[in-house]
């Protein structure tokens, strides 16, 4: 360990600032990518669900229709 | 090779594959970047002259590579796209681009956090700077072309043509700080013989740069299993895939 303390450790040495903004907009870039592409995947996939039920649902209609 | 590379043509084979490799990507990036973090941060010595300032080195340098990194990848997928006409190479491309342009959106940040206290400017239109700003400019270029035609094939021909043009530039970025005299110093670690980093950093840059390469490998994973489903969204095995989970 390279520090005494904790607050030295947030201190990094006067830099602390220029660190943490590098490492902390590093996270939010990254996690932002990722929590975006697996929510795009999940709306996906419930997109193509819904889908699937109307297409069900409008065949079903129709054997109806095709029965009266 | 033919026989047995054929079959990824597949959309289906090719979700598979993806399915198979995203958990070693997932694997490697976390443990690799939560080791380089802590190590970077905590354990590695200080620099003599940029004190701990320097400790931006442990994402600066791994995104700045992989950067460069992901924009061959994606046009090596572009030209197998426009020679081969296969379109998951195609989705490949623009399933990359992101990432990568996130990675060059990290490098530009972190370099400007870290000019400002060492060269007193957060932003210089150095050589080095200014290809790298260019290659931002390219990946952006690359997604909004793809998504501005009405007709995807035209789109997708035009943002892989793109990709492939902007290659010239990985050069001009690699040696900038060798061509013009540049604020920006010359490669530590490329030199193969012996590097002018000290083994107690280079390590943790090394471990580093290994996670932010599987990180990006994951990304694009995940982003290329999107845009797999979204083009195959009528063909009956999404539809079973989508109606089990």
């Amino acid at each position: 360990m390279q520090f005494e303390s904790f607050s030295d450790f947030i201190a990094m040495g006067g830099y602390g600032f220029y660190v943490w903004l590098s490492f902390g907009s590093c996270a939010v870039i990254i996690l932002g990518l990722l929590f975006g592409s697996l929510y795009e995947g999940k709306q996906l996939k419930q997109q193509i669900k819904s889908q699937m039920a109307r297409e069900e649902r409008i065949k079903k209609a129709k054997e109806m229709e095709a029965q009266v | 090779m033919w026989k047995w590379l054929h079959p990824y043509a597949k959309a289906e084979r090719a979700y598979q594959l993806c399915n198979t490799l995203l958990p070693y990507f997932v694997v490697v990036s976390v443990l690799c970047i939560v080791v380089g973090w802590v190590w970077g941060l905590a354990y590695a010595p200080a620099d003599y002259q940029q004190k701990d300032s320097y400790r931006i080195i442990f994402i600066h340098v791994p995104s700045a590579i992989l950067s460069m990194g992901a924009y061959s990848s994606m046009a090596i997928a572009a030209i197998i796209a426009l020679v081969w006409q296969l379109r998951n190479a195609e989705l490949a491309v623009i399933a990359i681009a992101p990432v990568g342009a996130a990675m060059t959106a990290i490098a530009l940040i972190t370099g400007s956090a870290w000019g400002k206290p060492m060269w007193g400017a957060w932003w210089v239109w150095d050589a080095r700077l200014t290809s790298e700003l260019i290659l931002l400019f390219l990946y952006l270029g690359v997604l909004s072309l793809f998504h501005a035609f009405e007709d995807k094939k035209a789109g997708g021909k035009a943002a892989c043509i793109l990709a492939i043009v902007g290659v010239v530039n990985l050069p001009i970025i690699h040696f900038s700080v060798e061509w013009w005299n540049t604020l920006h110093q010359g490669g530590a670690i490329t030199k193969f013989d012996t590097s002018a980093i000290d083994p107690s950093m280079l390590w943790p840059l090394l471990i580093n740069i290994l996670g932010f390469a599987a990180l990006v490998g994951m990304l694009t994973l995940i982003r290329l299993k999107n845009e797999i489903i979204q083009v195959e969204k009528h063909r009956p095995w999404v539809r079973q895939l989508v109606s089990r989970g």
